[in-house]
């Protein structure tokens, strides 16, 4: 097979992006968060747009089928945008369906289709059972022949987990830094589901149990905290609660435009510097290494090459961890560090937002939240705040180059993207 | 009894075969490549003509998970945040990987459970709820 370098027809740049907040709201659904992330993106384009401009929208979305009872939402997105009666489409591939929305869109400009268009994502968790929602949730597994043995994602990354563990010596604290520095972030997110650090929540649940008179847990710090089963319970051996993201409700939207617009919106576009993705088995019995996601490193590959840049050039990055080991994984994938070295790195702080590589500063999915199909442009928010120096308290200086590492369901889909300030 | 030459390669097939007492995988016939569960197109060659390949049923350990959490099918037969379940990752004898449902393990202690630790294959003893699958189980020698 020829072997050529991708590379988009046309440069694509982003001129605004938005969420809406992260969080747990059973009053509010998919179009009313929708609607609040889209206003959020509008408001960060510096010369304004009018939103009757974007000429199509695409919006990823795992199940709001099964979540709220709602298929065929793109459209339904647009209506209450505003957006009608342009082209709308949905893009499903699992939890890294925006991504998909994200790249797609960028496409769709590159070929010069569309001058200007929307990526964007949604999805409304909060009102099903937990046994309902993970059942949901693992429909973007093997249906046939990992949900019928009891797979759920928690135990499906809890497998990762566990062959991590045995090849590498991986420990279960070394994965309790990662929930540590990824709350640390979401605590300076003002958008974060848990805006909150780890330590402030085991204050507060010291405070509530002198406040009721009972008995007063012994913990002094965030690791006392992580290792009692009764603050830390354990959902999928070896994951525990707090190596899991949250259940929750939000949208993410990203106005996409042509480079050669860019200029009519805003004097610092963010520009689409590489794009990748690739696809892998379903089941993780399909692959023949669970330790390392062989569509992460297809795909960052990819946009690596696109970009001509290497994972050292890379400055900040957003990566999927919707399990603590999600994001040793990922770190590993990426090249940032080599495979096996990932929890050593997470423990050493080494990606903390002061740390030679911060990753995920916005609280990532753990933290900031995982509305499953917003996560991957949501990823980009972070980018476009970082970048353009609106990301308040949790800011990282000079960042130029940063990625977005975007994962469905075990590894079966991964989206990468490099963006550039120039 | 199911007559194994006729039986498409399907999950169907699969399920039907694993009540019988048969862990029942497809073999490429041009390149050789072993699956289980079956298909009926090879992923390595792109060939479709597959025969029925049966598996021993002995493997090792790749990784697991001790369940607390589960979905509602498994909370129906039970299992509940006291009363987990297990499932794993066996590579086979013969190659392949397979989930299953892993029994014999002490699962109050999960880290007692060890990577590479032999197992065998379970058959059931009664047929599944209709519209269930019979979930493929091993049990730790």
């Amino acid at each position: 097979m020829v072997q050529r370098r991708r590379r988009l027809a046309r440069g694509v740049a982003v001129i605004g992006a938005g969420i809406s907040h992260f969080g747990a709201f059973k009053e509010k659904d998919s179009r009313d968060l929708f609607v609040e992330a889209f206003q959020s993106a509008l408001e960060t384009v510096q010369k304004g747009i009018d939103p009757r401009e974007i000429e199509a929208i695409y919006v990823g979305n795992l199940s709001s089928d099964c979540f709220e009872g709602q298929a065929h939402v793109a459209p339904l997105m647009a209506e209450w945008g505003g957006l009608n009666p342009k082209p709308a489409t949905r893009t499903e591939d699992a939890c890294a369906s925006s991504g998909v929305a994200l790249r797609e869109g960028i496409i769709a400009v590159a070929s010069g289709l569309y001058d200007i268009v929307l990526a964007s994502g949604v999805e409304s968790m909060n009102k099903l059972t937990t046994a309902r929602t993970t059942d949901t949730l693992a429909a973007a597994a093997d249906a046939i022949y990992e949900v019928s043995v009891g797979a759920t994602f928690p135990s499906l990354y809890a497998q990762i987990a566990t062959a991590h563990m045995a090849k590498y010596g991986t420990t279960e604290e070394q994965l309790m830094k990662v929930a540590i520095k990824n709350h640390n972030n979401g605590a300076l997110n003002p958008k974060a589901h848990f805006n909150s650090s780890i330590r402030d929540i085991m204050n507060s649940r010291l405070a509530r149990a002198k406040e009721r008179g009972q008995p007063i847990p012994s913990w002094t710090d965030e690791m006392e905290f992580l290792k009692d089963p009764s603050a830390n319970p354990i959902v999928a051996w070896p994951m525990k609660l707090f190596d899991c993201s949250p259940i929750t409700d939000g949208a993410a939207c990203a106005i996409m435009v042509a480079e050669d617009v860019a200029r009519n919106f805003t004097d610092e576009p963010i520009h689409v510097l590489g794009t990748g993705q690739a696809s892998d088995a379903q089941a993780l019995h399909g692959r023949n290494d669970i330790t390392s996601l062989r569509a992460s490193k297809l795909a960052a590959e990819q946009a690596y090459e696109m970009a001509g840049v290497t994972p050292e050039d890379i400055q900040l990055a957003e990566v999927h961890d919707c399990f603590t080991i999600a994001e040793v994984v990922a770190i590993e994938d990426l090249g940032f560090f080599k495979p096996g070295e990932g929890p050593k790195a997470a423990e050493e702080g080494r990606t903390a937002r002061d740390g030679e590589r911060p990753v995920n500063t916005s609280g990532g999915l753990k933290a900031k939240g995982h509305p499953v199909g917003a996560t991957g442009v949501g990823q980009l928010v972070e980018v476009w705040e970082q970048m353009s120096g609106h990301a308040g308290q949790r800011q990282v200086a000079g960042v130029n180059l940063a990625l977005t590492h975007n994962v469905g369901a075990s590894g079966s889909s991964v989206v990468v993207h490099i963006f550039e300030r120039r | 009894m199911v007559h194994m030459e006729k039986q498409e390669f399907t999950a169907a097939s699969f399920f039907g075969f694993l009540e019988q007492k048969k862990l029942m995988g497809a073999k490429c016939k041009k390149c050789g490549t072993l699956y289980l569960p079956p298909r009926p197109l090879c992923g390595e060659c792109l060939g479709y003509g597959m025969e029925w390949f049966q598996f021993s049923g002995r493997g090792k350990l790749v990784s697991y998970s001790v369940v607390r959490v589960g979905t509602t099918l498994y909370e129906e037969k039970g299992y509940s945040r006291d009363n987990p379940y297990c499932w794993g990752l066996i590579q086979l004898d013969e190659g392949p990987r397979i989930s299953a449902l892993l029994l014999g393990a002490d699962l109050s202690r999960p880290d007692s459970i060890t990577i590479g630790q032999p197992l065998e294959v379970v058959f059931p003893k009664k047929r599944e709820e209709e519209g269930e699958r019979t979930p493929v189980t091993f049990r730790f020698e």
